[in-house]
């Protein structure tokens, strides 16, 4: 809980920290290094704020501040994913401490980079609406309350709703490439949140449809990366595997139920 | 008849609600956000939202929701919207439920509320402790669905710089700024809506998202539009201190049955769990025997500095009390409280359903905000609207816990049909302004761009930003005294002044942060000034506004809106009536017996 500003530290011991930089699209990335003062509960966010306060490299270059996303700093907005000596995680909950130094921060790889750490992740946005990611509702005025639902069922779903489409799932996944366009487990299990849901489950065909199409489940290829990284512990294969059952009864009964 | 053309500002509870009514009417709507919508930082908001549902038999009406609301706002929000947005509040609940949201159920299936602070009634639905998430994926949802429909179309990755006014002074549409290529473009509307929510950076550390600056509230004011009870600011009595945020632990650990305390012994520095239950100190179920630790947050938080800075009891010394779940079966805090306890997990390293938190009060909430009217949630200024966190209609003088998801949803569902009724009723549009309006606009805006970019001074924006949040902490929260006030206008004054001796640091014209955040800091600099005067012209104690030379509320004098104008760089205050029509003002004494 020490809150000491940044020049403020007594100890003198350092957090080194190398950054990728990329001015913008056209330009290609380079390495830059910073050495930091170092404080009790340091995370990555307070490491790049110290660079805007003083953006001077290690080696005395005088630099810009390294352009990021980040908002809640909580862990529930999802803003910040980055790759941190190599994993894709968030920043605001990646503590200094618990990383071997020198501390190596790139941008994601599979989304296009826009400069620096930020990247641009609206084909994650994109490819909800594409889903149909959503309860179909009749309107806003007063139509009573929805279904009843059992604490069962809202224990079960509750954690996928839980997703805050930070993009590490689809930055580990092998099946997110240039050469596809498989939406990635994040999208699939809102399919599956939806479907499950007593009202949603109305559009479950168009939502199949979509999901048997191109970058759908099919595309899975069961690496099981996305549930290691989630930050929020969503059972990401159990999605894959129930919209997979879901996809297959569609294919197979479909033409039967209408 | 012309089609009206409507802006909404802002992608949190409030605007979502807003552009999901003016698309059920069938009105196209431009929305403009910093962040993917579904970033905002009603993410961030915890425990629930309260409705008079009265679904656990203990007879509680909308009428009670209501007085606990007033009553805990001290009495200086105005009744009317208040009485509303609490009728309002059941039907609220149950448009979220057939959203979709993931509210906690009774075994009967319905849905089950918690107790929060200010009530003692079961009145808050919750889905576990993310329900702001919960609600703003729900409506950004329904927003996408919109979208998908073309009724909605999205700018996000915009910052809002400024109004677009006419001679006339009524808004004609906005002038914003695209973060990748910094482009400044104006945008015709006939309305605009701001949602633009809270101000934490102001404080520099709060409970508050990065984006929650205050600069479009800030920028509208000094285009003439008021703002209100500035002075009134939320201080959260439970956040795990930090140096990048104040991280909130929710109010419903406590309406869980989470038990506030210190060792009895200053000092003391046994381990938690050693110390036995007769030498714990639950302080605010000694002071408060009939709302316990569920006092309103101005209560709980005083409380929580008196034991610290005046009897010094805090933990080993240090500014911090216990928040304490540990006594609460592992089961029920993985149902209803995962989503704060894995919070306080991840940042600090200690599992608190086994060890009690170490917590203190952080700035949380703005009260005040522009200002708008009883009915339509219109500003001053013809054209411009507002609902959420950054107008100041329904907490008074303190805010309820889980009252700010139904204001912003209440105020978004207020506020749509208003501008647009508005919008229908000119004689003529938006289509019909001379285009040198809008290219006037731009250009002020470029300019000021220019300024800052070609600024050759040695200022830090990081270091000002810092060094004003420090003062707004120290001097203009929990505790306010004129002298210190005085000392910290003074102060922002020297911040402005440097302000403008500001570098850069980054001149390039691609997703330039920092010029941004320099656009931000400006504004808000004037804003800690509306709030530092505003605290400063009133001397009475009035909910979470505390001053130890006025400790007591002065209904005589101060039973009144502040109304600050802004007029070349002077802020000017004006008072005026608090609707009490309905609830006629009484002692506020929670220290009452049960």
């Amino acid at each position: 809980m020490d809150t000491a500003a940044p020049g403020g530290g007594n100890s003198g011991r350092k957090v080194v920290v190398r950054v990728k930089r990329r001015p913008d699209t056209r330009e290609e990335p380079r390495w830059e290094e910073f050495a930091l003062d170092w404080r009790p509960h340091m995370n990555i966010i307070i490491c790049l704020r110290d660079i805007a306060e003083r953006p001077v490299t290690r080696d005395g270059h005088a630099t810009t501040p390294v352009s990021y996303e980040a908002s809640c700093l909580e862990e529930v907005c999802g803003a910040c994913a980055m790759l941190i000596n190599g994993v894709s995680r968030q920043a605001c909950s990646t503590l200094v401490d618990s990383l071997e130094q020198p501390i190596r921060i790139e941008p994601l790889t599979k989304f296009p980079v826009v400069r620096d750490l930020v990247v641009d992740r609206s084909i994650m946005f994109e490819n909800l609406k594409r889903m149909k990611c959503w309860v179909p509702l009749d309107g806003t005025y007063d139509l009573g309350p929805g279904p009843r639902i059992s604490p069962e069922v809202q224990e079960k779903y509750y954690p996928l709703a839980r997703c805050i489409t930070c993009g590490n799932c689809l930055e580990v996944c092998p099946q997110v490439n240039e050469n596809s366009d498989f939406v990635g487990a994040a999208i699939l299990s809102q399919v599956r949140l939806f479907n499950a849901h007593p009202t949603g489950a109305m559009h479950m065909k168009e939502r199949l449809a979509a999901v048997m199409g191109p970058g759908g489940v099919a595309d899975c290829a069961n690496a099981q990366n996305c549930v290691e990284v989630c930050p929020k512990q969503i059972p990401l294969t159990e999605s894959i595997a129930e919209v997979n059952r879901q996809a297959i009864r569609e294919a197979v009964f479909g033409w039967l139920l209408g | 008849m012309r089609e009206p053309k409507i802006i909404v500002v802002g992608g949190g509870l409030a605007g979502l609600m807003a552009v999901i009514r003016a698309a059920e009417a069938g009105v196209p709507v431009d929305l403009f956000s910093i962040v993917p919508v579904k970033r905002s930082h009603s993410v961030c908001a915890q425990g629930g939202i309260n409705a008079a549902k009265n679904l656990k038999g203990e007879g509680d009406s909308t009428d009670r929701h209501f007085d606990d609301t007033v009553y805990g706002g001290d009495f200086l929000a105005n009744q009317g919207p208040v009485k509303r947005m609490c009728e309002a509040a059941p039907g609220i609940i149950d448009m979220l439920d057939r959203m979709g949201v993931m509210f906690n159920r009774t075994a009967e299936g319905l849905l089950d509320f918690r107790r929060f602070g200010g009530t003692l009634f079961h009145r808050t639905a919750f889905a576990g402790a993310t329900t702001g998430q919960q609600m703003l994926y729900a409506l950004d949802e329904q927003v996408r669905r919109f979208e998908s429909e073309r009724k909605v179309k999205k700018y996000e990755g915009w910052t809002f710089l400024s109004a677009v006014l006419d001679d006339h002074r009524v808004c004609r549409g906005i002038c914003a700024m695209d973060l990748k290529t910094m482009e400044v473009r104006t945008f015709p509307a006939d309305a605009a809506i701001f949602c633009t929510g809270g101000i934490g950076a102001v404080f520099g550390r709060s409970t508050n998202s990065v984006v929650c600056t205050g600069s479009a509230q800030s920028a509208l004011f000094q285009q003439g539009a008021n703002y209100a009870n500035a002075e009134f600011i939320q201080v959260h009595p439970t956040a795990i201190p930090g140096e990048d945020k104040c991280r909130l632990m929710s109010e419903s650990a406590r309406g869980e049955g989470g038990r506030v305390w210190v060792p009895r012994k200053p000092g003391d520095k046994r381990p938690a769990k050693q110390i036995p239950e007769a030498e714990r100190f639950y302080f605010l179920e000694e002071w408060y025997p009939k709302y316990g630790n569920l006092v309103p947050r101005d209560i709980a938080t005083r409380a929580i500095h008196k034991v610290v800075y005046t009897q010094k009891m805090g933990l080993e010394g240090a500014p911090a009390v216990y928040l304490d779940v540990s006594h609460i079966p592992r089961e029920t805090l993985d149902r209803k409280l995962e989503g704060i306890l894995e919070i306080y997990e991840k940042f600090l390293g200690v599992d608190p359903r086994e060890h009690p938190m170490r917590v203190f009060p952080a700035m949380h909430y703005t009260m005040g905000g522009l200002w708008i009217d009883n009915t339509n949630q219109a500003t001053n200024v013809s054209g411009i609207y507002a609902a959420g966190e950054c107008e100041y209609q329904y907490h008074g003088a303190n805010r309820l816990g889980a009252n700010s998801l139904v204001s912003c949803i209440y105020g978004g569902m207020v506020a749509a049909p208003a501008a647009i009724r508005y919008a229908g009723g000119l004689d003529k549009g938006c289509e019909s302004v001379p285009t040198i309006v809008y290219e006037n606009e731009r250009r002020r805006q470029e300019q000021i761009n220019d300024t800052m970019l070609h600024a050759e001074g040695t200022e830090n924006p990081v270091t000002i930003w810092k060094e004003m949040g420090d003062w707004m902490t120290e001097h203009v929260t929990v505790v306010r005294n004129n002298p210190d006030l005085e000392r910290t206008d003074a102060k922002l004054q020297e911040l402005a002044d440097r302000f403008k001796k500001i570098n850069l640091s980054d001149r390039t014209s691609w997703a330039n942060q920092t010029l941004s955040f320099c656009r931000e800091l400006q504004n808000m600099l004037v804003l800690a000034r509306c709030i530092t005067r505003g605290a400063l012209a009133r001397n009475e104690s009035r909910g979470a506004h505390y001053k130890p030379d006025f400790p007591d509320r002065n209904d005589a004098e101060w039973l009144k809106t502040t109304r600050a104008h802004y007029d070349c760089g002077t802020i000017k205050f004006t008072y005026e009536p608090v609707d009490t029509s309905t609830i006629p003002p009484r002692a506020r004494r929670y220290d009452a017996k049960a």
